[in-house]
């Protein structure tokens, strides 16, 4: 083997020396005139390149270099041509333009000289393309060369058309390379093959040029004939199911082929670390596949030498592992039977123990690719999937990743959320938020109590809060809400955890959400599923403070703490001095969402503190559908429908309903039964809240006193929502200033038929004595032909330990309120 | 599939230069296949260089790992323990190998000494052709 190391293009040694090294241009001489500047030999010119210090320097060395091939093309000194076009190219390489070397190619293919050859057709390659119409230009040279019959031209001339080869001079050469495909040599046979591949890509009708010969061809013994005999019928079988039937005759003797190699050692040549010749056995196993796949008799046939090299590959190197990776494949693509489905996945799992990382990567992603349709094959290797999520590859441990989050199911939930939460911890930043989205998913279908659902969510909040998705926030207090048995507990973790740290966005904003709502349950201060903890009022306030006033709060957040705060003001025993201060301190915040709500709650306090209990009472479960739900879920402004206070008799409520009606004229029907459950109460008071800020209000409608006796009062009054006009909301407000409690206090109404009457539950049934708190009921009316109003009341009470009972229709109703 | 030396066979640059940089950016201890755009590709690092292909999604990764070795193992034989300055300054050689081993894309031969045959016998002719011609210029 000579050592090409060094050695220089033997001809411009020659022709330096014939030139005698003239510089400058000298006239006159006819053989000075063929070099008018010296050109730089190849190596010299790479030297030079590499001496550039700055890229500035190399450009312009470039250039001139450049400068001075353009120049010989234009002169056409066919002697050095090959060489400036190689200089060319190692420029073009760097990235430098070269398009002006183009038509050289051409020049130097045609020539007879196999040194010109061998650059021009590298050159064809690396700067001809079918965008340049060029390319076409070199389908004769190529023509010729083939049919010339010397073997490393015919094998340049190959390769170049399968590098480059438009659909066009596909079409034009086929059957040059068809005649090829016989020929005795087998160093041009396997060349010709491969660049039939080639022309079917390009061309698929060529397939039919090129089908026929296979047969013959497989019956080859020269490994690269089989080779790409074998990749030609794959591409073959993969373009046409015709084709692909076609050759499933074949099977049996891919089979036998792979057998021999496999037990024979069919020859050292082309072993690698002691298996025979694995490129050759992997593409097989690919078209086996290919072959295989939903066909159960080739799958059936192919079955035992399956198993065979599954067994038998040594696999102490990469390239036995390849050939059984191959093999894997092959058995999980095809109809094999379930025992050799089962080897398969077991290969698999012994690959994730293997030290190379290599082999279990590709082992990760084909499991991947198998936990659906071979699930508990694939569970019996959960434990080293768990064990691979420790990896320092990232890509790895993505890989481990997915994995694992598919294998988590009922049985193995906690262990496997345990590992996956640790690995929360300490993974690479860009897997975080797959992790916790994972693990949110996971605890969402297989959660086995709440309790442990609202702790895995509780720490991936403290863990990760911030790569969670949206709807993380919503879907825990969702949870939280609907677990009454667990509010207690839930609000005094997300307590304790906000208190340690409010820079996690969506776990401040579930903690304040939580403390408003169950403030009273944080104070009370027994829970037996965690150390009792004394927390203060104050000191809650302050955290709530804290976070409203903290850089790191986003705006949202800052709207649940101050409606936090709001709701405490009606959960906390002490005065609400406090909370006020800061909700008017908002009223001023540049945020104009937060102003907003300050402003409303002001008012809330300054002239309906009356109803500021019932608005601020516990938010009953939302649905779990729709984001509307879940917006207005946020708001938190309904009116109280799961008071415990009062319980809400439908049924005798009802007919007593009935019976206000028949006393209205032609008012029966159109009963509406008051609603124990108002799907969007939010809409109705966020109208109401509205009034004071939404400039300019319409002139308000004045109140009405309509009954008094012994004391008790009920006043009404009203509010037209301006985007709603066919809307009236009216408010009834039973007070007591007598010196007797007032119970059992329940309010009735009815309206005309053409208008539609809901009654929320009221605030409660007890007025007590003395200007005590007052009752508040809304009603809402829904008056779309602007048809007058009637409203007729039914009252039922005890007072001074009587039953009171007064039914009347409203007189006076304001004009102002239906038309 | 397609092979794209280190740095040789930069058919689009700019596409090129940003796989460069993906692969050079790997630390040693990762594992040689990562995904770029929707291929896959494998590399391997030799001393100072790097050696990626791009496969399909269908590929094997593993024997791709053994198609850059054996080319690197044609070069160090052809070059006689080649090195980074072997490929440097002999681009057009390291084409020429690469044109005996692959064509197309897929594996042409897998005898090594079939190879490395073919080259010594193009570089032959090479020789040959060319002395004739000086001879012929001498003659003129």
């Amino acid at each position: 083997m000579l050592n090409r190391k060094g050695r220089r293009w033997g001809a411009d040694a020659c022709v330096v020396g014939f030139s005698g090294g003239g510089v400058g241009a000298e006239f006159g001489d006819p053989l000075r005139e063929r070099m008018v500047v010296p050109s730089l030999k190849l190596q010299d010119l790479i030297e030079e390149i590499r001496g550039a210090k700055t890229q500035a320097q190399e450009r312009e060395v470039i250039q001139k270099e450049c400068a001075h091939i353009r120049a010989s093309f234009r002169d056409g000194d066919p002697v050095h041509r090959h060489r400036q076009l190689a200089k060319l190219l190692y420029v073009h390489m760097l990235g430098y333009p070269a398009h002006f070397g183009q038509m050289e190619c051409l020049k130097l293919i045609a020539s007879s000289r196999f040194t010109d050859k061998r650059v021009g057709y590298l050159g064809a390659m690396l700067l001809l393309d079918e965008r340049h119409d060029a390319h076409l230009l070199i389908t004769n040279s190529i023509k010729n060369d083939l049919s010339q019959g010397i073997q490393p031209v015919q094998g340049l001339a190959l390769c170049t058309l399968s590098t480059m080869g438009s659909a066009e001079m596909c079409r034009d050469l086929a059957p040059e390379v068809e005649k090829l495909l016989l020929q005795p040599s087998p160093y041009v046979r396997k060349k010709a093959i491969l660049t039939a591949v080639h022309m079917i890509r390009k061309v698929p009708e060529l397939s039919s040029v090129f089908l026929p010969p296979c047969a013959q061809l497989l019956h080859e013994r020269h490994h690269g004939i089989l080779l790409g005999t074998i990749t030609l019928i794959t591409e073959l079988c993969e373009r046409s199911p015709a084709a692909l039937r076609h050759f499933r005759k074949v099977v049996p003797q891919l089979v036998h082929i792979l057998r021999t190699l496999v037990t024979m050692g069919y020859s050292t040549e082309h072993s690698i670390s002691g298996v025979s010749d694995p490129f050759l056995q992997v593409q097989i196993l690919r078209l086996l596949r290919i072959l295989g796949r939903n066909h159960e008799e080739s799958s059936e046939t192919m079955n035992d030498l399956l198993a065979q090299v599954a067994t038998n590959t040594d696999t102490s190197r990469n390239a036995g592992n390849a050939v059984l990776f191959e093999t894997v494949l092959t058995i999980m693509d095809i109809r094999s039977a379930a025992g050799l489905r089962v080897l398969a996945v077991n290969i698999l799992g012994r690959f994730l123990l293997n030290s190379d990382r290599n082999i279990r990567y590709v082992a990760l992603t084909s499991l991947l690719r198998l936990v659906q349709s071979d699930h508990s094959a694939v569970q019996r290797h959960r434990p080293t999937v768990v064990e691979c999520l420790r990896e320092t590859d990232a890509s790895l441990s993505r890989r481990a990743l997915e994995l694992s989050l598919a294998l988590v199911n009922s049985s193995n939930v906690r262990a496997m959320m345990q590992e996956l939460q640790a690995f929360l911890e300490s993974c690479p930043p860009d897997l975080r938020a797959d992790c916790a989205s994972g693990i949110l998913l996971a605890a969402e279908r297989f959660a086995p109590t709440k309790r442990w659902h609202i702790d895995t969510i509780l720490h991936v909040l403290t863990t990760a809060g911030t790569h969670v998705r949206d709807d993380a926030v919503a879907n825990l207090t969702q949870l939280i809400g609907g677990a009454q048995e667990l509010h207690a507990y839930s609000v005094r973790r997300l307590y304790n955890a906000l208190a340690e740290d409010i820079s996690q966005q969506p776990l401040v904003q579930v903690a304040a959400w939580c403390i408003g709502e169950y403030g009273d349950l944080l104070l009370a201060g027994n829970c037996e599923e965690i150390e009792p903890l004394q927390v203060d009022e104050e000191e809650v306030l302050a955290l709530l403070e804290k976070v409203l006033q903290s850089h790191m709060s986003l705006p949202a957040t800052r709207g649940y703490a101050l409606t936090a705060l709001m709701k405490l003001s009606t959960r906390l025993c002490g005065d609400n001095n406090r909370i006020r201060q800061v909700v008017s301190i908002y009223g001023s915040c540049l945020d104009v969402e937060l102003q907003q709500r300050a402003v409303e709650y002001d008012t809330l306090f300054r002239k309906y503190d009356h109803m500021r209990a019932a608005i601020l009472e516990k938010m009953p479960l939302v649905e779990r559908d729709g984001p509307q739900a879940d917006e207005e879920a946020k708001e938190s402004k309904e009116a109280a429908q799961l008071s415990e206070a009062a319980p809400v008799p439908t049924e005798p409520q009802a007919s007593q309903l009935l019976d206000l009606l028949d006393l209205l004229d032609g008012a029966s029907g159109d009963v509406q039964h008051p609603p124990p459950l108002d799907p969007s109460p939010g809409g109705a008071l966020i109208h109401l809240l509205d009034l004071p800020c939404v400039p300019p209000p319409p002139a308000p409608i004045p109140d009405l006193k309509v009954f008094e006796r012994e004391g008790v009062q009920l006043n009404l009054s009203f509010i037209r929502p301006p985007e709603n006009p066919a809307l009236l909301l009216i408010t009834v407000t039973a007070t007591n200033f007598s010196e007797g409690d007032v119970t059992h206090f329940i309010c009735q109404a009815a309206v005309p038929k053409s208008l539609q009457l809901q009654l929320q539950a009221p605030s409660g049934n007890t007025v007590p004595a003395r200007g005590g708190l007052p009752i508040t009921q809304l009603f809402r009316i829904l008056n779309p032909n602007k048809a007058p109003l009637r409203l007729k009341l039914r009252l039922t009470y005890d007072h001074f330990h009587q039953s009171v009972q007064e039914i009347f229709e409203v007189n006076n109703l304001p004009v102002e309120s239906w038309q | 599939m397609t092979c794209r030396q280190g740095k040789l066979r930069l058919q689009k640059w700019y596409i090129t230069r940003e796989l460069v940089q993906t692969v050079l950016a790997r630390k040693p201890k990762m594992c040689s296949f990562l995904e770029w755009r929707d291929l896959k590709i494998v590399y391997k690092r030799y001393a100072s260089l790097y050696f990626c292909c791009a496969i399909e999604d269908q590929d094997n990764e593993l024997i791709t790992l053994e198609i850059i070795h054996r080319y690197v193992e044609l070069l160090d034989k052809y070059f006689g323990s080649v090195c980074e300055l072997d490929i440097i300054f002999n681009f057009e050689k390291a084409y020429f190998i690469l044109d005996e081993f692959l064509l197309g894309g897929e594996v042409q031969e897998t005898s090594k000494k079939n190879v490395l045959k073919a080259i010594e016998q193009a570089d032959l002719l090479q020789e040959k052709t060319e002395t004739i011609s000086v001879l012929s210029n001498i003659k003129s």
